[in-house]
């Protein structure tokens, strides 16, 4: 079972922060299929929020195909994420971290960096029109 | 009806002063609705209009279907906790679970047996010796346990330290899971409606700012900034809640119901304490050009 955190100054929803908290699970293997989520219960008596909030992660989980929900007995996990390649992904922190130091040597500043990195994460990523 | 509460243009008079005008909301059924606004806006006015304590003095309020406090049976389907959790000082915790075991009709004995016990309150003690953050939660058994359909809870948080409001709110949102019942709470604490509410009324002035679904709202709101401009240039369906300027910039709140496509903007989301405060100021700035009389006497 895991147990679920919030971080009310991140600015995400609650339920998109339940939403990614699982597919991080997933991600890192903390879940498998058969395992249950938490009731909203058992997630409402712990973070104090509403309790519609859970059950709206859940449902974008369920349309997802990642868990089902099992009337009588809770939702459990039916499917699982790939987890990321651990060497792709010391690959890619390797050329951000060299990026980095050419960013740096250019003379921009932290404020500049992440400028830039939010601009282009946004732009791949179409974010910011909702 | 799917509605705990509707009003059309409902309105409370004390005297020649209206507490709250023109007020029309209709609220879908299995929401927390979040009740915000400054002091003296007509919140607690319309709680305890919801509640049957208040009669409007025009227009009209239904809830659950029904008139407020007209019947033993309208009075048994909405619980009510007024403002600082009252209760009788001189009685111990058991008298009051007694006392509510004789006033209403559908009484849980056993579920106001059990939150007692959970909240490892002694039933012997009593009322006035109670923490304020152990009286609401009695106050809230008592609302709970008549097994209502609606709770209207009046600023149920304001007077409790950080760890009994976030008790109280958690007592509150299991109620909520395990029985499916509607609230209406009002507060100051945004950050304690943003975790609990999934409906938000705003009100000021005696008059309803904004009313709807948070997830609705927070989408279809947005923070603009870029090179300044003339806000009178936006697209048709983008109104504009706030706006503040320097010489080069000029940073917005608006209302759209589509997506913003102009590359100038930087956009960011909002959270539902830019909403209140956006709308809050606004009718605030909305109020005192309205009274010009005192611009005069300035």
């Amino acid at each position: 079972m895991i147990e679920f955190q919030l971080d009310a100054g991140s600015g995400v929803a609650t339920y998109l922060q339940l939403v990614q908290q699982v597919h991080q699970a997933l991600q890192l293997g903390l879940l498998k299929p058969g395992d249950q989520l938490p009731t909203a219960q058992q997630v409402v008596a712990r973070l104090a929020i509403n309790p519609n909030t859970v059950l709206k992660a859940y449902r974008d989980l369920e349309r997802e195909g990642l868990v089902r929900a099992r009337p009588g007995q809770g939702t459990f996990v039916v499917r699982t994420l790939p987890r990321t390649d651990p060497v792709a992904q010391a690959r890619f922190l390797a050329s951000m971290a060299e990026w980095l130091r050419s960013a740096r040597s250019a003379g921009l500043g932290p404020d500049d960096i992440e400028a830039i990195y939010r601009t282009a994460f946004r732009d791949c990523f179409a974010e910011g029109v909702a | 009806m799917n509605a705990i509460v509707e009003t059309g243009a409902v309105g409370k008079k004390y005297g020649r002063q209206w507490a709250l005008r023109d007020c029309t909301l209709t609220i879908p059924a299995g929401k927390v609705v979040g009740l915000v606004g400054p002091n003296g806006a007509g919140k607690t006015t319309l709680l305890q209009l919801a509640a049957g304590l208040l009669t409007p003095t025009s227009g009209t309020i239904t809830v659950l279907g029904g008139q407020p406090g007209t019947s033993p049976a309208q009075l048994a389907k909405v619980g009510f906790v007024a403002q600082d959790a009252p209760a009788y000082a001189r009685l111990s915790v058991a008298a009051h679970l007694r006392m509510g075991d004789w006033l209403n009709p559908d009484w849980d004995g056993e579920l106001a047996g059990h939150r007692i016990e959970r909240l490892g309150l002694d039933p012997r003690q009593r009322a006035g010796s109670l923490s304020g953050g152990q009286r609401a939660q009695l106050a809230l058994t008592i609302a709970v346990a008549k097994r209502p359909e609606l709770i209207l809870l009046d600023e149920p948080v304001a007077s409790l330290d950080p760890l009994a409001r976030r008790e109280f709110l958690q007592s509150l949102m299991e109620v909520v899971a395990e029985h499916g019942t509607s609230v209406m709470l009002s507060s100051h604490l945004i950050a304690d409606l943003e975790r609990v509410c999934d409906y938000l009324v705003v009100l000021v002035a005696s008059r309803v700012q904004l009313a709807g679904e948070v997830s609705e709202l927070l989408a279809s709101h947005h923070r603009l900034s870029g090179p300044r401009r003339d806000p009178g240039t936006l697209p048709a369906n983008q109104e504009v809640i706030e706006a503040s300027h320097t010489d080069r910039q000029s940073t917005l709140l608006i209302r759209s119901d589509g997506p913003v496509l102009d590359p100038a903007w930087t956009i960011r989301p909002v959270t539902m304490d830019d909403l209140v405060l956006a709308y809050m100021s606004r009718a605030r700035d909305a109020e005192t050009s309205r009274r010009p009389g005192l611009e005069v006497v300035r």
